[in-house]
C-alpha cells in the first residue's frame, strides 16, 4: 500500500501534432513501473503547470519538435516555480538543436532525448533524480 | 508541518496542499491518514457522482461536458435544497473552523467540481497510462474545477481502493460535486455503485446485441443511463434494448412500501419498508435513459437535470442517509479486517504461518483447518 509510485506528466506543448515520440516515452515509463499522466497534443504552458499540480507529479516531460522550445521550456519551468512546484524534474524530448543543448540544462532541465534515445537512459535518469529530490 | 496546519491549507482552498495531500492519501501514508482524520468532520456534504460503462462509450467527454455544464450553474440551481445531508456531530477540532460554517465561497457562487479519474494499473510492471485528462482540455484554467488522475493499483472493483478516501478529501475541500469515472468497465465492475450517490452508467450504439443488456452487474447498478453517440445509427436499438431490459429487471414493488438499495456487509441489498405516504410514484426510482452526445454536449442539460432529480428523490425518501450509513459501514468492516489481521500476524511467532502454509501445500490440512489452529492458539 504505501509503496511510492514516481507519477510523470507527459505533454506536447505547442503546435507540433507529432505525437508518436511522447506516446513511445509514456509506455517506456510505464513499463517501469511508473504512473504516467498523458495530457495529449496542444497544451499551453499554463495548463501543464495546472495539470503538473493537480496531479502532484514528480517529473514532467515535454515533447517538442517545433522549435518554440527555447520560449516553451522557460514559461513552463517559471509556472511550475510559481506554484510552488520547483522540485519536479522537467525533461524533454523531440528535436532540439546541439546549441540550445546547454542553455536548456542550465535553466535546470535534467535531460533531452532525441529520436534514437534508449528508454532506459531516461527511464534510469527520472528515476535517479525523483529518489534524489526525495532523499 | 503538521496534518492541523496542511487540514486547515485544504480548507481554505490551497491547491497544493489538496494534491500534495490526495498523494498521500493515495499511498496510505501515515501523514496522509492523520490528514483525513483532520478533515474526516468536513466531509458528508459532495454529492458523489460515479460514471463508468464500457471503454470508448464516451465517459471523459462526457464528464467534460457535465463539468462544464455545472460550471455555468449556481449552487443552488445545480444542488438544490440541503435537506438531510448535512448534519455534523462531534467536531471539536480547536484549529479548525466549525464544519457546519459553509466556507467563502458558498450559496450564489457557481458550484465547484471535482474529478476523479481512474485508469488500469498494469499487472505486469505496476505502471499505468492516466489518458482520462486528454478529453477534459474545457476544463483546464477553471480554478472552480480539480481532475485527479488515479491508478487501480491492483484492485479489480473498476476503481482504486483508495479512491473514497480520495472523494473523502476533495469532500473535505468543499467540492459540491465530486465525478468519479471508472475504468472502462464492462459487466461486474460494480463497486462504484457501493461509493456513489448516483451512478450514471454510459453505453454506446454498436457495442453488442441485447442479451448483453439483460445479463446482471452494471446495468442493475445505473441510477441513470446514458445513451452517448446518440448521433451514431443504431441509437435507437441501444435505447429500446436498454428500455426493455430495465423493463425486466425493475423488482416487484408492492403498494404501500418503500424500496431501497443499500449496502449491507459488503453487499447491495434491496430492502423494504412500508410507509404511509400517499404518492407511490415519489418511492420507486425508475432510471430515465438520456440521450448525450458528448463531442458537442447536446443532451447535457438534460443528464444534468436526472442527477439532480435522483438526488431529490434520494432525500425524500430517506435513502441519502441510508446508502451514507452503508457506505461508512463497509468502510470500517474493511478498516477492521486489515488491522486485525495486521494485529493477529504480528502476535505469530516467526516461521508459524510458513509452517502453516506448507501444511495446506502438501494438503496435510485444509485452508480452513489451518485458520482455526492459528486462531485457536492464540485465543
Amino acid at each position: 500500500m504505501s509503496e511510492r509510485k514516481i507519477r510523470v506528466l507527459i505533454a506536447k506543448p505547442g503546435l507540433d501534432g507529432h505525437d508518436r515520440g511522447a506516446k513511445v516515452v509514456a509506455r517506456a515509463l510505464r513499463d517501469a513501473g511508473m504512473e504516467i499522466i498523458y495530457t495529449g497534443l496542444r497544451q499551453t504552458p499554463e495548463m501543464i503547470a495546472e495539470a503538473a499540480l493537480q496531479e502532484d507529479v514528480d517529473a514532467v516531460g515535454l515533447s517538442i519538435l517545433s522549435g518554440a522550445h527555447m520560449a516553451l521550456v522557460p514559461r513552463v519551468l517559471e509556472l511550475l516555480k510559481a506554484n510552488g512546484q520547483e522540485h519536479v524534474k522537467v525533461f524533454l524530448g523531440g528535436i532540439v538543436p546541439d546549441e540550445d543543448v546547454p542553455l536548456l540544462l542550465k535553466m535546470g532541465v535534467i535531460g533531452i532525448y532525441g529520436p534514437g534515445t534508449l528508454s532506459e537512459s531516461y527511464v534510469n535518469d527520472i528515476r535517479k533524480a525523483v529518489m534524489e529530490a526525495h532523499a | 508541518m503538521t496534518e492541523m496546519d496542511v487540514a486547515s491549507m485544504i480548507l481554505a482552498g490551497d491547491r497544493l496542499a489538496l494534491a500534495r495531500t490526495l498523494t498521500q492519501v493515495e499511498n496510505g501514508t501515515h501523514q496522509g491518514i492523520a490528514a483525513l482524520n483532520a478533515l474526516f468532520p468536513y466531509t458528508g456534504k459532495a454529492h458523489l457522482i460515479g460514471v463508468t460503462g464500457a471503454s470508448g462509450t464516451g465517459k471523459s467527454s462526457l464528464v467534460n461536458q457535465l463539468v462544464r455544464y455545472y460550471r455555468q450553474q449556481t449552487r443552488q440551481t445545480a444542488l438544490a435544497e440541503h435537506g438531510t445531508t448535512t448534519t455534523h456531530h462531534g467536531a471539536t477540532q480547536q484549529s479548525l473552523p466549525n464544519p457546519t460554517d459553509s466556507g467563502p465561497s458558498q450559496a450564489e457562487g457557481p458550484c465547484r467540481v471535482a474529478v476523479v479519474a481512474v485508469d488500469p494499473t498494469s499487472p505486469f510492471s505496476g505502471g499505468a497510462i492516466l489518458g482520462d485528462r486528454i478529453r477534459m482540455r474545457d476544463l483546464a484554467g477553471d480554478p472552480g474545477v480539480f481532475i485527479r488522475s488515479m491508478a487501480t493499483r491492483g484492485s479489480l472493483g473498476g476503481i482504486a481502493s483508495a479512491t473514497g478516501a480520495i472523494a473523502q478529501v476533495l469532500d473535505a475541500a468543499g467540492f459540491d460535486l465530486i465525478l468519479i469515472e471508472t475504468v472502462g468497465a464492462g459487466q461486474s465492475e460494480v463497486e462504484i455503485a457501493r461509493l456513489a450517490d448516483t451512478t450514471i452508467v454510459v453505453e454506446a450504439p454498436g457495442l453488442g446485441d441485447d442479451i448483453q443488456a439483460i445479463k446482471a452487474g452494471i446495468l442493475e447498478i445505473a441510477d441513470v443511463l446514458v445513451v452517448n453517440k446518440a448521433d451514431l445509427p443504431g441509437a435507437d436499438n441501444t435505447e429500446r434494448a436498454l428500455r426493455g431490459s430495465l423493463g425486466l429487471s425493475r423488482p416487484f414493488r408492492p403498494a404501500g412500501q418503500l424500496v431501497h438499495r443499500v449496502e449491507h456487509h459488503g453487499h447491495l441489498v434491496t430492502i423494504t419498508e412500508p410507509t404511509h405516504k400517499a404518492e407511490p410514484t415519489d418511492l420507486v426510482w425508475v432510471p430515465p435513459i438520456i440521450r448525450t452526445v458528448a463531442l458537442d454536449g447536446r443532451g447535457v442539460p438534460e443528464l444534468a437535470e436526472a442527477i439532480m432529480a435522483h438526488r431529490k428523490y434520494l432525500e425524500r425518501t430517506g435513502a441519502w442517509g441510508l446508502r451514507e450509513r452503508g457506505r461508512l459501514q463497509t468502510e470500517l468492516d474493511l478498516l477492521l479486517q486489515n488491522r486485525l489481521l495486521v494485529d493477529f500476524r504480528s502476535r505469530l511467532a516467526d516461521g508459524e504461518y510458513e509452517t502453516a502454509l506448507e501444511e495446506v501445500l502438501e494438503r496435510r490440512i485444509s485452508p480452513f483447518q489451518a485458520v482455526e489452529e492459528l486462531v485457536n492458539k492464540h485465543r
